[in-house]
């Protein structure tokens, strides 16, 4: 039997609190061999990333007390001295992080920062140093790495810094690589091409990696072997086959059975809500579709022409830009009450910024909006306040969309107040009614946002949109952020409000197999432009451009059997849609292949 | 919903997490301590036992410190101890009113330049570098000599000084707040501007004003004190301390206490109200536990 490169016995980590220490991580041992893919899988609060940042000492010594034994090939690293533990850092283990945004100093070019590892861990010369670095940037798949050693990271996009992260992580022959969330702020064709090369470069290498993430599709892609957590504990350890084909452990099999998984709605013509799964017994109930009926031969609530929105970047000395960003580019669609159109695509692709000028929270350029009998684009003052109750937005980040210093209570009656819908008592008995039909106590008006969990932050903002009785809500990666059990109770409550109140949403998001069970048609963007629109299952079923060929071949599929079946990406970047001053957009073509799916004709 | 319903507290629970991590802050509980002991007796002069201090004696010219006189006596035989009390009250006046003043002009002109942006902020904000670029003192001095010598005078003249502070703070914070996706829900639900900034903005950014107010009192009460000195402040005979100081300044030799009192006084408050920022400051952050 091989040694282990790490060894994780008993490992406990308490944090202190108010009222004297708390145990998050609890008891948690597993081995990670040579040339290994450990994951470790949970839900935010499970543990999982305190579990790494214990094994690399990197908490607060005065805050966080971490017990059980650590062995690095035969070291404890519990019982170092920080100054031995300093050495071990980025030489003997190497971590990548979630956040590529942040993790690069943006003041030194790339190639710098990749050879300050070498220089710390190694004696090579100046020049045998720069021409590691090539050498790294080249092996992690760097297009022209020669040119763009003398960039800086915000000439990088995300995946491109990623991958100058791991050939910091790499360039100093680390014995174990432990990446926490790498792939999770990435598009998912980048996140293909980032598993893919992490794979690459352990095949190379025989170095061992220790995975944390929170995507059972990752998990599936990636792993040897899988732990999985769950409030602290390690609940089960094995095979990643084993633990996806027969798992012993209830909560394993409910965080299975919540993963939304492509393709998993063949054959059904209605959006479906996702099953309720009680994440203790692992027992899982399927719930009925959504069958409220959608007349599309009716008037559309939202009715987009020729949308274009573009924002200027640079100016010259007279103040003019150098080009613009073009977000959103000649978007046409409709929308018909009680029926969710999705917009997929990866950032930049301008998802946001369409929904976001349909609501006049940007200016568009140019393009007629009608909504709910409003023309969007003419409106002014009290007109455009009218319209704000028929069309309402959700956000993505349930930390940063309610405001702090309100509480639930005056968040949710703020809307019906300020649009005269109810007065004093009235409203507030609307606002509990409110929280009622998005599934929270109305006893819990008093309190403040900081109070509630990420899910039931959510809920208080539909809750406040709803008081307004919207025909139409835009729900901007609404459920994005939220852990997969959570993502699927927030989407069956959207849905049961959509199939009870016939509201039409737009709903945007990046999460191909979310989209694919609660949508009524799909619109693919890239670029700013609709490349491909359509009924739900004609676009997931029969998609015809290329890119929405690309992005749905780039979802990871919960299940291991089927790795490896799928692309060898080239490492790309997306396009910016940044164009210079005076630019013309091109005319496009689509194409009708009936029933309404049209497809953008590639020149 | 009314404004009183929206106080600008702290929602309750992270009000008592600040009030438990400011009393861990021993720093702090020294400055709130200093801070407390003389703001008591400034208000309660008018209680206290102690001598009118405006009355002269000619028998007890310079008097050092005795039982009869604690703190000892001026130039024309009044009580220290008596004057530096009620000079209390003039100096942390002065401190409190004119950061009142710097606020209540500063913070609304930077909620305006950060909110609106564009040829306001443009404009707003070099106004603010003009008056940033003029040492604090010296403005504050021209002010009050403009405005004709008084206490009150001296206040305006320090508000209108320490306001560019507040101004460009404020304005910094709104930036950031403004980028929050709450206020952006706030216009979505169809919130005017006054009520966004009044309900979604304001609250968010009043913490660290509160922290630069509390360290800035500390600078007026220094800049009260220079202009008291210099004749600008506080008029004769009331006490303030730097009008005491003023006058002390001709018997450094012969007496001494008349300056060491008031010039401790001064130092005294000074450390314990920037003690008391500090603390406050650490407290406030979000981001320590």
């Amino acid at each position: 039997m091989t040694p282990s490169v790490l060894s994780v016995e008993n490992l406990t980590t308490a944090f202190q609190t108010g009222d004297g220490w708390g145990e998050v991580v609890r008891n948690v041992s597993f081995t990670v061999k040579p040339g290994e893919t450990v994951a470790i899988v949970g839900e935010s609060g499970s543990g999982k990333s305190v579990t790494s940042l214990s094994i690399m000492r990197l908490l607060d010594p005065k805050r966080a007390r971490v017990s059980g034994r650590v062995m690095l090939e035969g070291t404890d690293l519990l019982s170092l001295p920080e100054s031995a533990m300093q050495q071990i850092r980025g030489n003997r283990v190497a971590m990548i992080f979630q956040e590529p945004m942040t993790s690069l100093n943006p003041a030194f070019t790339v190639g710098r920062q990749i050879g300050e590892v070498l220089a710390r861990h190694t004696d090579l010369g100046k020049s045998q140093i720069r021409a590691e670095v090539l050498r790294l940037m080249e092996r992690v798949r760097i297009p022209n790495a020669a040119r763009r050693i003398d960039e800086y990271p915000h000439q990088f996009s995300g995946g491109m810094r990623q991958r100058v992260m791991i050939a910091m992580a790499l360039a100093s022959r680390p014995r174990l690589l432990i990446a926490d969330e790498p792939t999770t702020a990435l598009d998912v064709t980048i996140q293909g091409q980032i598993l893919d090369l992490i794979k690459e470069l352990q095949q190379e290498t025989g170095m061992a990696v220790l995975f944390i993430t929170h995507d059972m599709g990752v998990v599936a892609e990636i792993a040897d072997r899988t732990v999985v957590m769950y409030r602290g504990d390690c609940v089960e350890t094995g095979s990643t086959e084993r633990i996806f084909a027969q798992a012993e452990h209830p909560y394993t099999r409910a965080l299975l059975a919540a993963v939304p998984r492509l393709g998993s709605m063949v054959g059904q013509d209605h959006p479906l809500r996702f099953p309720r799964v009680e994440m203790d017994s692992g027992r899982v109930n399927a719930l009925p579709p959504v069958l409220n009926p959608v007349d599309r031969q009716g008037t559309p609530v939202l009715s987009v022409r020729n949308l274009t929105t573009r924002f200027a970047v640079g100016s010259d000395l007279l103040g003019r830009p150098h080009g613009h960003v073009h977000a959103v580019e000649n978007l046409s669609f409709d929308l018909w009450p009680g029926e969710t159109l999705s917009l997929v695509g990866e950032s930049g692709c301008g998802k946001s910024t369409t929904g976001r000028s349909i609501l006049r929270l940007i200016e568009p350029q140019s393009g007629a909006i009608q909504l709910d009998g409003f023309d969007v684009r003419d409106l002014g003052g009290s007109d455009l306040r009218r319209m704000r109750r028929s069309a309402q937005m959700i956000f993505q980040d349930p930390f940063s969309s309610l405001n702090p210093r309100m509480t639930v209570g005056q968040t949710v009656a703020e809307p019906i107040l300020k649009h005269g819908i109810a007065k004093g008592h009235q409203a507030r008995a609307m606002a509990a009614d409110l929280l009622a039909q998005v599934g929270l106590s109305p006893a819990m008006m008093d309190r403040y946002p900081h109070e509630f969990s990420g899910g039931q932050r959510q809920r208080v903002a539909i809750a406040r949109v709803l008081g307004l009785g919207p025909k139409l809500i835009v729900a901007d990666e609404s459920v994005s952020a939220l852990d997969v059990s959570v993502k699927a109770q927030v989407c069956n409550l959207l849905m049961d409000l959509q199939e009870r109140l016939g509201i039409a949403y737009l709903f945007i998001s990046h999460d191909m197999a979310v989209v694919e069970r609660v949508s009524h048609r799909v619109a693919v963007m890239y670029l700013g432009e609709i490349v491909e629109i359509g009924p739900r299952e004609a676009v997931f079923g029969n998609p015809q451009h290329p890119y929405t060929q690309k992005l749905i071949a780039a979802v990871p599929i919960p299940d291991p059997s089927r790795r490896g079946l799928r692309r060898a990406m080239a490492a790309e970047e997306l396009k910016n849609p940044i164009r210079p001053r005076g630019y013309v957009a091109p005319r496009r073509d689509w194409q009708d292949l009936g029933r309404g799916h049209l497809v953008m004709n590639t020149a | 919903m009314t404004a009183a319903e929206t106080s600008l507290a702290l929602p309750a629970r992270s009000q008592a997490r600040v009030w438990s991590k400011f009393r861990r802050n021993r720093s702090a509980l020294v400055g709130a301590c200093i801070v407390g002991f003389f703001g008591l007796l400034a208000l309660l002069a008018p209680l206290l036992p102690i001598a009118d201090p405006l009355a002269t004696s000619w028998s007890a010219i310079r008097k050092p410190p005795a039982p009869e006189y604690l703190m000892g006596s001026d130039e024309i035989g009044r009580d220290i101890l008596s004057r530096m009390i009620w000079g209390a009250q003039a100096s942390l006046l002065a401190g409190v009113i004119s950061v009142v003043i710097a606020m209540l002009t500063g913070v609304p002109i930077g909620l305006i330049a950060g909110y609106f942006g564009g040829w306001t902020d443009t404009v707003i904000s070099r106004f603010t570098d003009a008056l940033l670029a003029m040492p604090f003192l010296i403005m504050a001095i021209a002010l009050a000599a403009f405005l004709g010598p008084s206490l009150s005078n001296a206040m305006i003249a320090i508000g209108l000084s320490a306001m560019p502070v507040f101004i460009r703070l404020t304005r910094g914070q709104v930036l950031s707040v403004k980028t929050e996706d709450y206020v952006e829900g706030a216009r979505a639900v169809g919130l005017g501007h006054l009520d966004i900034m009044r309900r979604y903005i304001l609250p968010n950014v009043v913490p660290p004003i509160i922290v630069q107010a509390t360290l800035t009192v500390a600078t007026a009460i220094i800049a009260e004190a220079s202009l008291s000195f210099l004749g600008l402040g506080q008029q004769a005979p009331a006490p303030s301390w730097g009008s005491m100081l003023n006058v002390a300044k001709n018997f450094l030799g012969q007496a001494p206490w008349m300056a060491i009192w008031p010039g401790a006084a001064i130092f005294l408050v000074v450390i314990g109200f920037n003690l008391l920022g500090d603390g406050l400051r650490d407290a406030l952050d979000p981001r320590e536990h």
